[in-house]
C-alpha cells in the first residue's frame, strides 16, 4: 500500500481547478442558442387562483413560450410520493405548477422562457393573475386544531400521518420511577442555504432523441429515470449530469423540484436548450426547509438517575408538502435515545401541514431536534439529582460490551436500529479532557466573581450512517496508467474525487492523483441513488473497493502471465505490478492495460512496447469465451443496515446579560465515523457541520408572519454565521471500525450539526445558572436570550 | 415595449482589453460570466451579502453582483482566472488554500481568494483575527472558516518570507477614477 493511501491526509485531486476558476458550475454551462426561464411564483402564503392571463408576456419580444398549468397537460402530476409509510394516510405532493391555488409562498405559477433571464423577468412582470388571498395556517403548533385554516382542502385537522411506536412496557417503567421529569421542548426552522442555489439546464436534440440534462441536484440518477418515464423517453437516451454542486446540505434532493421536470420539457417543446438558475430570494422561498418540531416528553428515572423510560409526544412541521413522507420524524423518534440505554420508550409522531415552504431533510435530518430533546432531559434529571450532566450520560450510556444495541424501533430503512460500534465513554472522556472540565469549573467560579457568565456544555449524539439501498462503481485502467473510477454518487463538496481515488489508490498500487473519478454523471455511471444520508462514502466507497479488488484481481493475474511468475508473487507498487523481491521486474498498469486489449494500437509508446514484447500470440479467438478485454470492473455495495457514527462535543461559552449577546471561547468535538480515509477531509466534514449547528442554534431562524409571508428571506436578514461568529474548532478523532462493510468505515457528512443546538442550550444554562434561565426552544438569538434572561414571554 | 439602447463600454480584465457594447441593466456579474466566459465569478445571493462575486476593480474588491458592467467602463478588473501566474502554477494563496484544505464545493472560493488577495495586501501579516474580520464579508457554508484561516496565514507567512510574489495582475490601470467605496471588510453589506 502507498501511504497516500487510505488513511493519509492527502491534498484534494479537485482543488487546482476550483481555485483557478474553472470549476464547471450548472449556472457555468451554455450550450449555444440557449434560452432563459424564469418563474412567476405566488405571492401568498395561501390564496386561491382566479384566472391568469399571460397574453401581454406571450406578446412581448424575445418571448418565447409562457407556460401555466393549463399547457402543461398531463405533465403537471403530483410528483411521486418517494417514501411511502402506511401511517401516511394523507400524503400531498406538489405539482410542477399549481392549480387553483397556492399553498406557501414561493409556489411555482408559470414559467416564462425568453431570449435572456432579464427579458424572461420583464414577461414575469406582465403576467396577470387574479389573486383571492386566503386565511394561512403557519404555527404549527396549532395547526392540527380545530377549526384552523385548511392548507388542502381534502386533508382535516392538516394532519398527514399520526403514528405511535412503543419499545417494552413505558407505562410500567413509569409506574415504577422514582422521578418523572416534563418538558415542552420546541425547534423552529431552518435552512441548509447552499451558497450556490438550485439550478437546471436542458438541451434536447431531437435528430438523436436524447435528452441531456445539467442539474444542480444530490440525485442525477433519480432524476434520470423519473425524467425518463415522466418524458416517455428510453432511460438511455436521458443524461443527468450534476458536474460541480456548490453545496447541497440535503436541500437538493427532491424528485422533483418544478423546474426540474419544467426545464427538460421546456427544452423539448422549443427544440432550444434551457436554462433556468435560482437567485437567492427564490431559494428562500421554494427550496426545502427543515427542522420544526414541538415535543411534549417526559422521562422516568430510578433514584441514580437511570433512564427507565421516555414518553414523547412530536409535532413536526411538514410546510405545505410531504414529499419525503414520513423520513425526518421517523429519524427523530428513532434517533431520540441517542447514546443511551432507553428500555422502555413511547414514540407518538403527529405530522401537520402548514402554508409555509416544504420541509425535507437537512444535514442532520431530525436528529438536531433529537439531541436537543435527550440532552435537555440529561441536563434536567442532572440538576434535580445534583450531578454533573457527564454523570448522567456515563450512567446511562451504551457500554463498547453492549455492542450491537438494539434500540427497538425500524429505522428509516426499515431495518433495525442496530449499533454496530462505538465507544461513547471513551469518547465523553476525551472531550472532558480536551476541553478540561475540572480547569473550566476553577476559572468559572472566578469569572462568577468578577461579575462574569461563563458556562460550559457537553453533548453526546449517536447518527445512523450510510443506509441503502445500494451503490456501484465502475473502476478501468488505462493504456496511460491512469485510473478512470466513475460512480452514481454525486459531490457538494465532500472531497469524493479525492477519497474515492484513495481507496482505488490503496487496492491498486497507484497513486491517488493518478485516478480520475466522476460522480453524478449518469452517462459515466448508471445505477445507485445518490449522496444523502451520510451514506456516499460507506455505499459508494465500499463498492468502489469490490470494483477496485476485482481489477486488481485481473492485473496480477495478467501480470503474473506476462512474467511467467504465479500471482501470489505479483505486488502492485508506484503503479506497477512486479515480481515480490526482483523489483526490476515490473510491468506498469498502463502496459498491462495496453496487454488486456486484443487491439494493442500503440497510444502510448512505452506502454506498448512492454505490452508488444510480452504478449505471446496465440491461436485461434482473441478472447477466451466468457473473457472480457482490458483491465476494469464494476462493483456493488448493498449495505444489510446502518452503521452508526458517534460523537461527543463541548463547549465554553460567555453570556452578556446585559445583551444576550454570547462568545464561544472554546469548542472542541469527538468524531468517531470509524476508518478514516482522509482525515482532513472528515475534519472539514466536522468544521462545516459544526459551524451550521453553531448558525441553527444561535443566528438562523426563518420568520413567517401569520399569512405565510416569509419576511426574512435575504442573507441580510437571515443571518448565516461569518468567519466572526465560528471560533476555532477543536477536533478529535476515535476510530471505531464498522463491522458492517469491509473498509470499516462510517458517514461523517452529517454529524457536526447535531450535537451544537444540545450543547448551547446547556453552555447557557450552565453560565447563567445563578439567573436560573432555562433553555427550552431553538434557535435562540441575542434578542430572544436577552428576553428569557429578564422573563419575557417568547413565540409560543 | 421600450427600445434597449445599447453602451459602448471598454476595460480591461486580467490585463486583456474588452471593448462590447451592453445593456445599460446588465450586471457587471453577468458580464463576465456570460458575455466573456470567466465563469469563475460567481453568484451566490445577488444583494451584497455573500461575497461569491468579489473581484478587484482598479486593484480594490468589489460585488460584482452590486455593479452594472457600464460602471466598469475603462476599469481593469482581476477575476479569480486571473490570479494564476500561469497554467501549470498556482498564485501562493491558491496553494495554500490547496495545502490547507481551505475549500470544500467550492462556490464561495472565488470571491474568498479576491477578498484574502486585497487584505494581503493592505496588511501582509494579519493576525488571525484580522483575517477573520477581513472575511466576515464572504459567507462560506462547507468549511466553518477554520481551514480558510489557516490558509490564509499560510499564505501571509510565505508571501512575507517572499515579497516579491504578486497580489495583484491589475497593474496598469486605465483610469483611477472611483466607483463605489470599497467595502471595509469588516461585517455583511446592507
Amino acid at each position: 500500500m502507498t501511504t497516500r493511501g487510505i488513511g493519509a491526509p492527502i491534498k484534494r485531486n479537485e482543488d487546482p481547478r476550483l481555485l483557478r476558476g474553472l470549476g464547471s458550475f450548472v449556472d457555468d454551462v451554455e450550450p449555444p442558442g440557449c434560452l432563459h426561464a424564469a418563474i412567476l411564483r405566488g405571492p401568498y402564503g395561501h390564496a386561491r387562483i382566479r384566472s391568469i392571463d399571460a397574453s401581454r408576456a406571450r406578446e412581448m419580444p424575445g418571448v418565447h413560450a409562457v407556460y401555466t398549468a393549463a399547457d402543461l397537460g398531463p405533465l403537471n402530476q403530483p410528483a411521486p410520493l418517494v417514501v411511502p409509510h402506511p401511517s401516511l394516510t394523507h400524503g400531498r405532493t406538489q405539482r410542477p405548477l399549481a392549480v387553483d391555488k397556492v399553498v406557501f409562498i414561493g409556489e411555482a405559477v408559470a414559467m416564462v422562457v425568453a431570449d435572456s433571464r432579464y427579458l424572461a423577468e420583464d414577461a414575469i412582470e406582465q403576467i396577470d393573475v387574479d389573486w383571492e388571498p386566503l386565511p394561512a395556517i403557519v404555527d404549527f403548533t396549532q395547526a392540527a386544531e380545530p377549526g384552523r385554516p385548511l392548507v388542502h382542502d381534502d386533508v382535516p385537522e392538516n394532519v398527514a400521518a399520526r403514528f405511535t411506536q412503543v419499545v417494552g412496557d413505558p407505562d410500567s417503567a413509569f409506574a415504577q420511577a422514582a422521578h418523572i421529569f416534563r418538558e415542552r421542548l420546541h425547534v423552529e426552522r431552518s435552512c441548509g442555504s447552499p451558497i450556490e442555489a438550485r439550478g437546471v439546464v436542458a438541451v434536447y436534440d431531437r435528430r438523436q432523441g436524447s435528452l441531456q440534462v445539467w442539474d444542480s441536484t444530490q440525485a442525477p440518477l433519480t432524476i434520470k429515470n423519473g425524467l425518463a418515464a415522466m418524458l416517455g423517453l428510453p432511460e438511455l437516451k436521458v443524461e443527468v449530469i450534476a458536474p460541480d454542486v456548490g453545496g447541497g446540505f440535503g436541500t437538493k434532493i427532491l424528485m422533483f423540484f418544478p423546474e426540474e421536470v419544467l426545464v427538460p420539457w421546456a427544452a423539448m417543446q422549443l427544440g432550444r436548450p434551457v436554462k433556468w438558475t435560482e437567485d437567492r430570494r427564490e431559494h428562500f422561498i421554494s427550496a426545502s426547509q427543515e427542522r420544526g418540531q414541538l415535543h411534549e416528553t417526559e422521562i422516568a428515572v430510578d433514584a441514580e438517575g437511570r433512564i427507565l423510560g421516555i414518553r414523547d409526544s412530536l409535532i413536526h412541521d411538514s410546510g405545505a408538502y410531504t414529499p419525503y413522507g414520513m423520513v425526518t420524524p421517523l429519524i427523530t423518534a428513532t434517533q431520540l435515545p441517542g447514546p443511551y440505554k432507553v428500555p422502555n420508550y413511547r414514540s407518538e409522531i403527529t405530522v401537520v401541514y402548514t402554508n409555509t415552504v416544504s420541509v425535507t431533510p437537512y444535514r442532520g435530518a431530525g436528529r438536531p431536534h433529537a439531541c436537543f430533546v435527550m440532552e435537555r432531559m440529561i441536563d434536567r434529571i442532572a440538576r434535580e439529582l445534583d450531578l454533573e450532566p457527564n454523570e448522567v450520560r456515563r450512567r446511562n450510556f451504551v457500554q463498547p460490551e453492549d455492542m450491537p444495541w438494539d434500540v427497538g424501533l425500524p429505522f428509516q430503512d426499515g431495518a433495525p436500529t442496530r449499533y454496530d460500534s462505538g465507544d461513547y465513554p471513551a469518547g465523553l472522556a476525551l472531550a472532558e479532557q480536551m476541553i478540561d472540565l475540572p480547569a473550566f469549573r476553577a476559572q468559572q467560579a472566578e469569572a462568577r466573581k468578577a461579575g462574569r457568565y461563563l458556562g460550559i456544555g457537553f453533548a453526546a449524539y449517536v447518527e445512523g450512517t450510510g443506509i441503502g439501498p445500494y451503490e456501484g462503481a465502475h473502476v478501468r485502467i488505462d493504456p496511460s496508467g491512469n485510473v478512470f473510477c466513475a460512480t452514481g454518487v454525486t459531490s457538494q463538496g465532500q472531497g469524493h474525487e479525492t477519497s474515492f481515488a484513495q481507496i482505488v489508490a490503496s487496492e491498486l498500487g497507484c497513486d491517488p492523483s493518478d485516478v480520475t473519478v466522476v460522480t453524478g454523471d449518469t452517462a459515466r455511471f448508471g445505477w445507485g441513488a445518490g449522496t444523502y444520508a451520510s451514506r456516499a462514502l460507506v455505499t459508494a466507497g465500499n463498492a468502489i473497493q469490490v470494483a477496485s479488488a476485482k481489477v486488481r484481481e485481473k492485473v496480477v493475474s495478467l501480470a503474473a502471465r506476462l512474467l511467467e511468475v504465479n500471482p501470489d508473487d505479483v505486488e502492485l507498487v508506484d503503479g506497477t505490478a512486479r515480481v515480490a523481491g526482483a523489483p526490476d521486474r515490473a510491468l506498469t498498469l498502463g502496459a498491462l492495460a495496453t496487454a488486456a486489449n486484443p487491439i494493442r494500437y500503440a497510444y502510448d509508446k512505452s506502454a506498448a512496447e512492454a505490452a508488444l514484447r510480452l504478449v505471446k500470440p496465440r491461436a485461434g479467438a482473441v478472447l477466451e469465451p466468457g473473457e472480457e478485454p482490458g483491465l476494469e470492473a464494476r462493483g456493488y455495495f448493498a449495505p444489510e443496515r446502518a452503521t452508526w457514527a458517534s460523537g461527543q462535543h463541548a463547549a465554553i461559552v460567555e453570556v452578556d446579560p446585559a445583551t444576550g449577546d454570547l462568545e464561544i471561547l472554546r469548542y472542541v468535538a469527538v468524531h468517531d465515523c470509524g476508518t478514516l480515509v482522509n482525515p482532513v477531509i472528515v475534519e472539514g466534514q466536522m468544521h462545516g457541520g459544526i459551524a451550521q449547528g453553531i448558525g441553527g442554534a444561535f443566528y438562523e431562524r426563518l420568520i413567517y408572519d401569520e399569512t405565510g409571508q416569509l419576511v426574512n428571506a435575504s442573507f441580510m436578514d437571515f443571518l448565516l454565521p461569518t468567519a466572526m461568529e465560528i471560533p476555532a474548532l477543536e477536533v478529535g478523532h476515535l476510530e471505531t471500525p464498522s463491522p458492517l462493510n469491509p473498509l470499516g468505515v462510517k458517514g461523517a457528512g452529517e454529524a457536526g450539526s447535531i450535537p451544537v443546538p444540545a450543547l448551547f442550550a446547556e453552555a447557557i444554562e450552565d453560565a447563567l445558572q445563578p439567573l436560573g434561565v432555562r433553555i427550552a426552544e431553538m434557535p435562540l438569538s441575542p434578542t430572544r436570550l436577552w428576553e428569557l434572561i429578564h422573563e419575557l414571554p417568547g413565540p409560543s | 415595449m421600450r427600445a434597449v439602447s445599447r453602451v459602448a463600454i471598454s476595460l480591461t480584465v486580467n490585463g486583456q482589453p474588452h471593448r462590447r457594447s451592453v445593456e445599460p441593466r446588465l450586471l457587471l456579474t453577468d458580464f463576465l460570466r456570460h458575455e466573456l466566459g470567466l465563469t469563475g465569478t460567481h453568484v451566490g445571493c445577488e444583494h451584497g451579502v455573500c461575497g461569491a462575486c468579489t473581484v478587484l476593480l482598479d486593484d480594490e474588491p468589489v460585488r460584482a453582483c452590486l455593479m452594472l458592467a457600464v460602471q466598469a467602463n475603462e476599469c481593469a478588473i482581476t477575476t479569480v482566472e486571473g490570479l494564476a501566474p500561469s497554467s501549470d502554477q498556482l498564485h501562493p494563496l491558491q496553494e495554500a488554500f490547496w495545502e490547507a484544505h481551505g475549500l470544500q464545493c467550492g462556490f464561495c472560493t472565488p470571491g474568498i481568494l479576491i477578498s484574502m488577495v486585497a487584505l494581503l495586501r493592505e496588511n501582509p501579516r494579519p493576525t488571525d483575527e484580522e483575517i477573520r474580520t477581513g472575511l466576515a464579508g464572504n459567507l462560506c457554508r462547507c468549511t466553518g472558516y477554520q481551514n480558510i484561516v489557516k490558509a490564509v496565514r499560510l499564505a501571509a507567512d510565505r508571501l512575507a518570507d517572499a515579497p516579491g510574489l504578486p497580489l495583484s495582475r491589475a497593474r496598469e490601470r486605465m483610469s483611477a477614477k472611483p466607483i463605489f467605496a470599497p467595502r471595509s471588510g469588516a461585517g455583511g453589506e446592507g
